[in-house]
């Protein structure tokens, strides 16, 4: 709905919707492939009524066989089309691996510069409503391990609305991480919105005590701690980093130079996490600006448990933001 | 000057002796020295700046008479003959 | 180098077994780390290291008693400036702006020094600065104000410091007696009778002018000990003024030996509050020749000093007490002080202890002639 600011309440589900639906238009070369992407609407609903707009060539169910169906995307891709393959979840996303880095990741390389691969990938990362163990991970660190790869992480409505389109633009593979958890979730965004750039992480909240360097779900409780904690007298800035590789250290960098204080906040485990490559490059180039220890607040290393309450208490919430940041800024 | 004065003014002096203490709080029979920890050059000091501000010279054998507020207010009172115009409690 | 060696772990104890060695040469060795197990009277004890390094050497074998102070060990020193914590930035900060870490007081996580701290105490030298300027005419000598919360903090750590290194290197002994003070109060009394309360003197005024020309008499104890007794020419008196939040303040009366009793009194009219406002000179805290401590009011008889290094000699006043007192066949009740002398047994001895003592006696009974 239009109010007089000129932006519009949308989910994060219809952002992506809108944005699949303006590929779609906008490129004949572009097709969405997936489990369920077509009847069904999608396992999230995200492609709900697709298929009767662009009929079963541009929307196309496939088998359940992640390896195949992830591998005809990068033929297709390699043949010249723009397709958007959709897995379900991250965890289904280790059967196609295997086509993923060995070779969507390298046939540029391989190839002595001869075949891109212009395929876009799309996967749902987090938890979901008690999905459990199966369905429910975080590991934007695999594929941000692979160079070759662009892997990008909407951690916001306009991310949501815009990164398909510009991923569509790139010449090589493309990761897109959308989130379980905030599909239902309802943000504002201009009228007009539409595509963004991805090659810069971006300051969600400015401030000046303390840097929250995050992604993905981490964004919006992130930006909520900083809520609390401005009542609280602190100032916190919230970086988003956006683009998982190549990571934009500048913009993080930067920010910790301004503030001097830094806490890495993501849902996915800690060890040999994003979290620990931005600490790392903290301690690399802005050590000397360092008022305190790099702190991170990560998903607790367990499968993901089934109870709701057992889920909530895996990754870390806005409450455990704000008590962190209290502990570093020693604030009584 | 009033018995209210001069024990608003004993408080403040020991105030400015010893900040940390409260003399808002001494009862009227309270020991000064004991309540508020005050040694003797810290009296030594209340002393001066009392007779600073009273003109009320108190000798040592006097001490043992103004050892608890009751007294020191009795006692002032009892000695003090005119306040100079130019230390006039009401200007601070 | 350091040398460890057998600690005193009582006043009662002469000697100790060493019963075990914990480490070996070439073990690295941080203060609080138990190198040593010693047989002592008191049982198995428990030997702590204060300082940081690499055993070199041990010199006494598993089995031997050997007296207190005693090197045991010694070690090669890897100590600097160990134990400050401190943010990279506020490292950084403290270079460029020239702040000695080690007297600025962490606040962050652990008590690490952040950036803020530094900023706090490089805002403090600049305004000691402008203190300094301020002063220069009327005084021609370096200031320092020691300000803000963290200062009392300091201060703490710089007692915790100077008496830990006190007990753990100066060999003390003490001496004491009890000083007949009814000639000097009855002529204090006297002279206080003449007196405005501003002139008033204190019996600690008689005192401390009593040591100053005791000290005159026995010069030894007016002195440093740095690698030998250094007798120092000046004597410039320490007076341990209690901080009502806790801790003490040492400011050294200058050139006490050359002050009048009044001239001594205005000079603590002058200190003792800005002590307690801790607001100090520089130069009233280092040159300290000898230290006096005075307990005051109380019922506390008697204190037994710790001597601040690298001054060899503190003397401890207790309480003005009424006291039996036997002379000349008669028993009588006098206002008396016990006197403590506490001293650096490396630089002298008891005999040297006991000539004070009886000076400072005789003088406080010829208080017409202080």
């Amino acid at each position: 709905m239009a109010n007089e600011n000129n932006t519009i309440s949308i989910t994060y589900r219809e952002a992506i919707k809108q944005a699949l639906r303006d590929a779609l238009r906008a490129d004949e070369r572009v097709f969405l492939m997936g489990e369920d992407v077509g009847r069904y609407g999608g396992a999230f609903a995200v492609s709900k009524g697709l298929l009767e707009e662009f009929g079963p060539d541009r929307i196309m169910d496939t088998p359940l066989s992640e390896s195949g169906f992830v591998g005809a995307g990068i033929g297709a891709a390699i043949a010249g089309m723009r397709p958007v393959v959709e897995v379900m979840t991250v965890n289904f996303s280790l059967l196609a691996m295997d086509q993923i880095v060995n070779n969507a990741a390298t046939l540029l390389h391989m190839s002595g510069g001869q075949v891109n691969v212009p395929v876009v990938i799309r996967m749902n990362s987090g938890l979901g409503r008690q999905l459990a163990a199966q369905h429910s991970h975080s590991w934007e660190s695999f594929y941000a391990h692979i160079p070759g790869l662009k892997v990008l992480s909407a951690g916001t409505h306009e991310d949501a609305r815009g990164m398909l389109l510009a991923a569509l633009k790139e010449p090589d593979p493309v990761v897109i991480f959308e989130y379980t958890a905030m599909l239902n979730l309802e943000g504002k965004i201009p009228a007009g919105a539409g595509i963004v750039e991805i090659q810069k992480a971006a300051i969600r909240r400015e401030g000046k005590d303390i840097s929250i360097i995050t992604y993905g779900p981490g964004v919006y409780k992130s930006l909520e701690a900083a809520n609390e904690l401005a009542k609280l007298g602190i100032d916190a800035e919230v970086v988003d980093l956006r683009v998982l590789r190549p990571l934009d250290e500048s913009c993080f960098l930067q920010s910790v130079r301004k503030t001097h204080r830094a806490l890495v906040v993501e849902e996915a485990w800690r060890s040999v996490s994003i979290s620990a490559e931005i600490s790392s490059r903290i301690m690399e180039q802005a050590f000397y600006e360092l008022d305190a220890p790099v702190h991170r607040l990560c998903g607790v290393e367990v499968p993901m448990p089934y109870p709701k309450h057992l889920e909530d208490i895996s990754v870390p919430q806005a409450g455990d933001i704000v008590n962190m940041i209290k502990k570093i800024l020693q604030h009584d | 000057m009033k018995e209210e004065e001069i024990r608003q003014l004993v408080c403040q002096l020991l105030k400015q002796v010893a900040p940390d203490s409260e003399p808002e709080k001494l009862a009227e029979d309270d020991i000064i020295r004991d309540v508020l920890g005050i040694d003797s050059f810290d009296a030594l000091q209340f002393l001066m700046a009392l007779d600073e501000r009273t003109g009320v010279d108190i000798p040592e054998e006097d001490y043992g008479k103004i050892s608890t507020l009751a007294k020191v207010v009795e006692y002032v009172g009892r000695k003090i003959i005119r306040f100079p115009e130019d230390h006039h409690p009401c200007r601070f | 180098m350091i040398e460890f060696r057998m600690p005193s772990l009582g006043a009662d104890m002469e000697d100790g077994t060493l019963v075990e060695w914990l480490v070996k040469p070439g073990a690295a060795v941080k203060r609080g780390d138990i190198i040593a197990q010693v047989d002592t009277q008191k049982g198995l004890i428990d030997i702590e290291i204060f300082e940081e390094g690499v055993v070199k050497e041990l010199l006494v074998g598993e089995g031997e008693k050997v007296p207190v102070g005693k090197t045991l060990a010694v070690l090669d020193s890897t100590e600097h400036r160990v134990g400050i914590k401190a943010s990279p930035l506020a490292k950084r900060m403290a270079a460029e702006k020239d702040i000695d870490l080690a007297l600025v007081t962490g606040t962050g996580e652990g008590g690490a020094i952040t950036k803020e701290d530094v900023e706090k105490a490089a805002a403090a030298v600049i305004s000691a600065k402008i203190e300094k300027t301020a002063q220069v005419d009327e005084k021609k000598e370096a200031t320092e104000l020691l300000e803000t919360s963290s200062a009392r903090h300091n201060i703490r750590q710089a007692i915790a410091s100077a008496m830990s290194k006190s007990n753990r290197e100066i060999p003390h002994y003490y001496l004491e007696t009890k000083i007949d003070l009814t000639r000097s109060l009855a002529w204090l009394t006297e002279t206080n009778r003449e007196r405005t309360v501003k002139n008033r003197l204190l019996p600690v005024v008689l005192l401390i002018r009593a040591v100053a020309l005791a000290l005159k008499k026995v010069p030894e104890l007016n002195a440093w000990y740095e690698n030998g007794l250094v007798k120092k020419e000046e004597i410039n008196i320490g007076f341990v003024v209690s901080l009502r939040g806790g801790g003490v303040m040492i400011p050294a009366i200058r050139d006490a030996g050359g002050k009048s009793l009044d001239e001594l009194m205005t000079a603590l009219n002058d200190m003792i509050p800005r002590a307690r406002a801790m607001k100090l000179r520089s130069s009233e805290l280092v040159n300290t020749t000898i230290t006096i401590t005075s307990l005051g009011e109380g019922q506390v008889e008697l204190v037994y000093g710790v001597i601040y290094p690298p001054q060899v000699a503190l003397v401890g006043f207790g309480a003005i007490l009424e006291q039996p007192w036997a002379e000349n066949g008669m028993l009588n009740v006098r206002k008396t002080v016990s006197v403590t002398l506490a001293a650096d047994h490396r630089a002298t001895d008891g005999m040297t202890g006991s000539r004070f003592l009886t000076e400072l006696n005789s003088l406080l009974q010829t208080p017409g002639s202080l």
